[in-house]
């Protein structure tokens, strides 16, 4: 037998050996925020039933709501909720069966900043956040920031702004929150993953945004709680709904949420950020898992429902480990009914 | 030409297309006609795909997208002004900078350095066309930046008086990323015109040496018109490369997409805005739109390469 021939039937041989193992391969894709949890929430997973394998791509939120759209992949995932536009289009390319949006865990954005001769950690008012990032509070020594920072001397320097280049699920939770505390934000820029941002210098990444801060001086800018504690950053603290001035931790984000469970929709689609209660942190978001309603595969849409019940119960507390705020009880009561609308 | 070709041909005895495909010319050509023509093919599909993909914005902006300036994804309002200007001044300046530097050194590389050195330095340039751009972007950030920041002060105040060096400096700037990319494709000059440089016949050089000229005299006025036709090349392929550069740009130019005069401004170039907005692009006019902008990239460089080769022609008929 030639040498060719004896490759093709080892090659074969192996695919069929491959598929008859019958595997359940669950594709999926999107948002990068969650990636390092939902990793290691498929990895444990497939520990525990080893026929299942949940593959992860990590594309981005905007490719996600695409491929999901697209039926390329099994579900998607998302750091900001689909538009009543993206949720027609799925529904039209579904045969009239909607997708469904399921919290998994929850993060933050935290202001940092570099003033030279200053090492308190400030405090910060909606309206100093929407003034300096609109362009109008220029100045480090300005009356708002001031007011909010007693004993603490800051220069009368010109304040840098540095925001994330990249599309980014981190800054939509960041100018949603803006949106929400000033008009004048909301009806300038708007909210979105990329805004056309008034002032300021653009950095990839987080990592781009807290090297810009370090080597300006002057500057403020934004990046994931996350992040942050990860690398041991010092962030101001931000003035609740309530009026307190909180500091980004785990416990407060996921209290931001519990404050925002009164009015959560059936559809999970909520903003979170500057809910009451005051012990909330204002700048927090869900991220979101995106599941077809309808799905063909009896055994996949099994494996997919028994994953988000595992999820819900068994997953969360691995959540804080990862530096991610788990869902509030009442959050997770409410989506394992709403597990019930996968068909 | 073709005297010489008639020739080879009564040569020999009429072949037979069999017979040429057992004497394997038949197939050399096959084999290489294809591999011309793929490359045609591929770059026929990307224009085709870059058209066809990005034809919402082309229908709702028409040709304003190419001098607005609003980057608005939210209120979904596209202009790729500021990209292109942020794309030229860059390469421009990265033009200006690496030209020279890059042509003296391959003058000295090639005619001056004795052949040890010479071929040492030239595998280390080699080296350095091999470096990942995000290398540089990171040099750029760490090194060249805080570098900037001290020199910034005295261009200032030699120079301030221009709009070109106005305005607070903030690190990440135009003037940056030109710097950066001068360095990225500096070795694409030094090593392909020290080649050309290198392969000009001695003939050249001995017949100006024998007329009494200095050994400047030899390189700048018989070796180097001799090589120009390289060296243009090479400059090209460089301007290409820095048209095209996106992580390393990126890292330092600042991202925002604002035309200001100063160079010390931040700014945004095309290939960047694209690898930084595509991944989380929403919505299809959003995506379409980025696509645009490659598609005027490409255009640009089209456009910008013809312009140089006309020129290129119009002066040589000159001479």
């Amino acid at each position: 037998m030639s040498r060719v021939a004896k490759w093709v039937i080892l090659a074969v041989t192996m695919a069929l050996g491959v598929a008859s193992a019958q595997q359940i391969l669950i594709n999926g894709a999107g948002a990068t925020f969650p990636y390092p949890m939902y990793s290691k929430w498929f990895d444990e997973y497939h520990k525990k039933f080893p026929t299942l394998q949940f593959n992860y791509q990590s594309i981005g939120s905007g490719g996600g709501i695409q491929q999901v759209t697209q039926g390329t992949v099994d579900f998607g995932a998302t750091d900001g909720p689909m538009t009543d536009m993206q949720l027609k289009d799925f529904e039209a390319k579904h045969g009239g069966a909607p997708v469904l949006h399921f919290p998994t865990v929850m993060g933050g954005d935290v202001p940092v900043y570099n003033i030279p001769g200053v090492s308190a950690q400030l405090n910060f008012t909606p309206e100093a956040l929407a003034g300096i990032f609109l362009g109008k509070i220029a100045k480090w020594n300005d009356p708002a920031i001031v007011m909010a920072n007693p004993g603490v001397k800051l220069p009368g320097n010109d304040i840098v702004v540095v925001h994330r280049s990249d599309g980014s699920g981190t800054t939509y939770i960041w100018v949603d929150y803006l949106c929400k505390v000033s008009k004048e934000w909301e009806t300038k820029v708007g909210r979105g993953t990329s805004v056309n941002w008034p002032v300021g210098l653009g950095g990839k990444g987080n990592e781009g945004v807290s090297g810009q801060v370090k080597q300006q001086p002057n500057s403020i800018g934004y990046v994931e709680l996350i992040f942050a504690r990860q690398n041991k950053m010092t962030f101001g603290k931000v003035k609740n709904a309530a009026g307190v001035f909180v500091e980004a931790s785990l416990a407060s984000v996921t209290a931001d949420a519990a404050g925002a469970v009164k009015e959560m929709p059936d559809d999970f689609r909520v903003s979170i950020t500057n809910s009451p209660g005051k012990d909330s942190y204002p700048i927090s978001s869900f991220t979101w898992l995106l599941v077809p309603s309808k799905i063909q595969d009896a055994a996949k849409k099994k494996a997919i429902t028994d994953f988000l019940k595992w999820m819900l119960v068994e997953g969360q507390p691995m959540a804080t480990a990862l530096d991610y705020a788990p869902l509030p009880k009442a959050v997770v009561a409410k989506e394992q009914k709403a597990i019930a609308k996968i068909q | 030409m073709a005297a010489p070709s008639t020739h080879l041909t009564s040569a020999r005895p009429a072949q037979s297309f069999w017979q040429r495909v057992r004497a394997g010319d038949e197939v050399a050509f096959g084999i290489t006609f294809l591999a011309a023509f793929t490359i045609l093919f591929v770059t026929g599909l990307l224009v085709w795909q870059l058209w066809i993909n990005s034809g919402l914005p082309r229908q709702k902006f028409g040709w304003s997208f190419f001098v607005t300036q609003t980057w608005d994804p939210v209120a979904e309002q596209y202009g790729a002004l500021p990209f292109i200007y942020g794309t030229l001044v860059t390469s421009a300046l990265a033009l200006i900078i690496a030209i020279p530097l890059g042509i003296g050194a391959a003058i000295f590389l090639a005619e001056f350095a004795p052949p040890w050195l010479s071929d040492a330095l030239a595998f280390l340039i080699e080296l350095l066309a091999a470096v990942p751009s995000v290398i540089y972007g990171l040099l750029g950030i760490f090194i060249l930046i805080p570098i900037l920041r001290v020199i910034e002060p005295y261009l200032k105040s030699a120079l301030g008086w221009t709009p070109l060096f106005s305005g607070p400096f903030y690190g990440v700037s135009l003037f940056s990323a030109g710097v950066v990319l001068s360095v990225m494709i500096v070795p694409f000059i030094i090593s392909i015109s020290r080649e050309v440089i290198r392969a000009v016949p001695s003939d050249q050089r001995e017949a100006a040496l024998a007329l009494g000229a200095t050994r400047w005299e030899t390189v700048w006025d018989a070796v180097i018109p001799y090589a120009s036709k390289g060296i243009t090349g090479s400059i090209f392929l460089a301007l290409a490369r820095s048209l095209g550069e996106t992580m390393a740009v990126t890292m330092v130019i600042g991202n925002d997409p604002k035309i200001k005069a100063s160079l010390f401004a931040p700014g945004y170039s095309i290939a960047a805005v694209i690898a930084n907005e595509f991944t989380e692009a929403t919505g299809r006019m959003y995506t379409e739109a980025l696509i645009e902008l490659g598609l005027v990239l490409f255009a640009l460089t089209i456009v910008i390469n013809g312009a140089a080769r006309l020129l290129v022609a119009g002066t040589e008929r000159n001479r």
